[in-house]
């Protein structure tokens, strides 16, 4: 499969690409440091992955930069089957309660300039007939909580954009795939307490491999947070003001 | 998910693979260089025994290394790898091995970073022919005290290389290390394993298998009184020619994990000589050979995660020391005759011949034979320890500080004539004794 990522120096996304590396698929790398990028494409050559992997700068707060960054991607790979999107930004609720101008940075990263990330991936995938978009949103954005109000209502735009393409485009062969990680241990999530159910980033990356595999439109990662949120879903209001999570 | 505002958190706590806990917390992060920066002592995977890993009481944060493991480069001309340090051992094997090329060093797990194999310069069943880990080191990318990043190897900072090795990450932040791995002829490994009556014919076994044989090692049970104490099984093993081993290649076996803490009467005398009975008595041939994988010849401990919770929930710690040969063959029947009388009943008791001294500073091994017992923390396991040492510095011996939490500053001591040169290139490189971690603070004096 001939792919590229954006995020995955680091985390879930490092943690997928390896896999993809590792069954011999043709990467290519987009993300916001270059030398950073050329580590991690190191890596993912000594792990497998077909032919070098190149590298572009591609940084979520500089839309500017995406189509540039994609067609590079695209003309290193000689054709493009798979855009991942594991970047983000992430910050506590109390921070972006204190800090305004990180708060606006948050929204517009992970919703705005994500979702054009993703309109300019689709324009580049469909235009080769189709193709799969695996973008990590989050079980944040299942339901608006306490401690994720402001990254919550991100993912859950970022979640309802992604199902508004799978029913609009999937039958002209853009498959999507969104990812609902739960509290996964990464360097993201570094020094909050670990709730119950919380994953490892290389079993999310192999739900999510067979997710991109078998186009599967939302996926839950690790699989018991689709039960956790379902409950949570069905929790009235009155209890969610009451409780903590 | 986050817990309402205002509840209180439980004082985290760390511990190394004994399960012995101390007030402690670990902070990830894929970026070392940013992690390092202020911190104090690095910890990989936590699979030393005792306090290696712990930080010290008044900066109860260690760098956790393990989100740093890429690959960097590897030259399959000369067989060298450079990677981040907490890249594992296991993910070296699986990732090389189906290339023909395997770590040069095979502790008793793979669960291991390679920075954490610098921090003990660990050693492994081939340690009579091969040496440490540090052997195998050709270059290492250090954060040392002062902040700088620093390069060193035999022949650059080579007093900061030697103090490294085995230097239990007192002398600097491992950030990158070079190392050449091993080229085998075929990815199994054949086998002989041989039942041995008592412990004198199991240390002349032992000798005479080293020239023969690059891997070897033994379990013995170290509970058999009188003619067979210290009966056991010697296990020999050399990589496979691709003649005798299996064309395909060695399935991962799967890994069940012990899933909780077993209560502390399990572990009991009894329980421990009805398993030692059983090992040894199911090897009903003398002698039996075979062709295994590689992670069920040198790994079978990782078989079993947590394996550490057997050991009820005060904890355990493992002894390890090394008997040197000048001691002469009795030493270790002198140790073995010390340990039951004072009933340290250990399920396993592993025992190695090693090599000549390497050239880390302070690496545990010595030409010699190592004992390994593995002690469930009680109430006189200070006592134990405090005797099994006494008898270690009257044979000229020592420790291992991977493995340990019990020994007296003194007693390490009188067992480490190579301290000062030690401690002389240490402050050099940390003037202010800012790297330090709970087992310097214990054996070396550190300030807490």
């Amino acid at each position: 499969m001939k792919a590229a990522l954006l995020g995955a120096t680091k985390g879930m996304g490092r943690a997928l690409a390896r896999l993809l590396a590792a069954r011999g698929d043709q990467l290519f790398l987009l993300g916001r440091d270059g030398a950073e990028l050329g580590k991690s494409a190191r890596d993912l050559e000594l792990r497998g992955a077909a032919g070098a992997v190149g590298t572009a700068a591609c940084d979520l707060e500089h839309p500017e930069q995406f189509a540039p960054a994609l067609a590079a991607a695209e003309q290193a790979l000689g054709g493009l089957e798979l855009v991942v999107v594991t970047a983000g930004v992430f910050a506590t609720q109390d921070r972006l309660e204190q800090d305004a101008d990180l708060a606006l940075t948050l929204l517009r990263v992970d919703f705005a300039h994500t979702v054009a990330f993703c309109e300019e991936a689709r324009r580049r995938l469909m235009a080769r007939g189709g193709g799969t978009l695996c973008v990590f949103s989050s079980v944040a954005g299942d339901r608006g909580r306490k401690p994720v109000v402001l990254y919550g209502a991100a993912k859950a735009g970022l979640s309802r954009y992604l199902e508004g393409l799978d029913h609009r485009f999937r039958a002209q062969g853009l498959r999507t795939v969104c990812v609902k990680p739960g509290f996964v241990k990464t360097s993201m999530t570094e020094g909050l307490p670990s709730p119950p159910f919380a994953g490892e980033p290389e079993a999310v990356a192999r739900v999510v491999l067979k997710a991109i595999d078998r186009g599967t439109p939302v996926v839950y990662a690790p699989g018991i947070w689709r039960w956790v949120m379902a409950v949570i879903r069905l929790l009235p209001r009155a209890v969610m003001r009451k409780v903590g999570f | 998910m986050a817990r309402p505002r205002g509840a209180k958190e439980p004082e985290p706590t760390l511990s190394g693979w004994g399960r012995v806990p101390s007030p402690g917390r670990e902070v990830r992060s894929e970026d070392l260089e940013a992690l390092t920066r202020d911190a104090v002592l690095c910890r990989g995977l936590g699979r030393s025994y005792g306090d290696s890993s712990l930080p010290p009481a008044s900066h109860p944060v260690v760098a956790g290394t393990a989100l740093a493991d890429r690959l960097l480069h590897f030259d399959p001309a000369t067989a060298t790898l450079r990677a981040e340090a907490g890249l594992t051992l296991g993910a070296v094997n699986r990732l090389f091995l189906p290339r023909g090329f395997y770590g040069p060093i095979t502790p008793g797990t793979q669960s291991i970073t390679v920075g954490g194999m610098v921090a003990a310069d660990v050693h492994g069943k081939n340690h009579h022919r091969d040496g440490c880990f540090g052997e195998h080191v050709t270059r290492l990318r250090m954060r040392v005290a002062d902040g700088s990043i620093v390069e060193c190897g035999p022949d650059e900072n080579a007093d900061l290389f030697r103090a490294t090795l085995g230097g239990m990450g007192l002398t600097g932040h491992v950030l990158e290390a070079e190392f050449r791995l091993f080229r085998v002829p075929s990815p199994w490994i054949f086998c002989e394993s041989e039942r041995v009556p008592d412990i004198d014919a199991y240390i002349d076994a032992l000798k005479a298998a080293a020239s023969e044989w690059p891997y070897t090692m033994g379990w013995i049970d170290c509970l058999s009184r009188g003619r067979s104490m210290g009966r056991g099984l010697l296990i020999k093993g050399r990589w496979a020619e691709p003649g005798e081993a299996p064309a395909r290649f060695p399935r991962t076996p799967r890994r069940p994990a012990l899933p909780f803490e077993l209560p502390g009467w399990v572990l009991n005398p009894l329980s421990v000589r009805a398993f030692n009975a059983l090992l040894y008595r199911s090897h009903l041939r003398r002698v039996s050979r075979r062709t295994v994988d590689p992670d069920t010849f040198f790994y079978p401990l990782d078989a079993i995660a947590h394996w550490n919770r057997l050991y009820g929930p005060r904890g355990f710690t493992q002894y390890q020391c090394v008997l040197p040969e000048e001691a002469g063959r009795g030493a270790a029947r002198r140790f073995l005759d010390l340990l039951t009388r004072k009933g340290g009943a250990s399920m396993l008791c592993v025992i190695k011949d090693c090599g000549p001294e390497g050239r880390g500073l302070l690496s545990f091994p010595r030409r010699g034979i190592s004992i390994a017992l593995d002690i469930p923390v009680r109430d006189g396991t200070q006592a134990l320890v405090d005797a099994l040492n006494e008898r270690v510095i009257a044979e000229g011996g020592r420790v291992y500080l991977a493995k340990d939490r019990f020994t007296r500053p003194e007693h390490y001591r009188a067992m480490e004539p190579r301290l000062d040169e030690w401690t002389a290139i240490r402050r050099k490189w940390d003037p202010q004794g800012r790297l330090r971690s709970a087992q310097s603070v214990r054996l070396l004096g550190d300030r807490p």
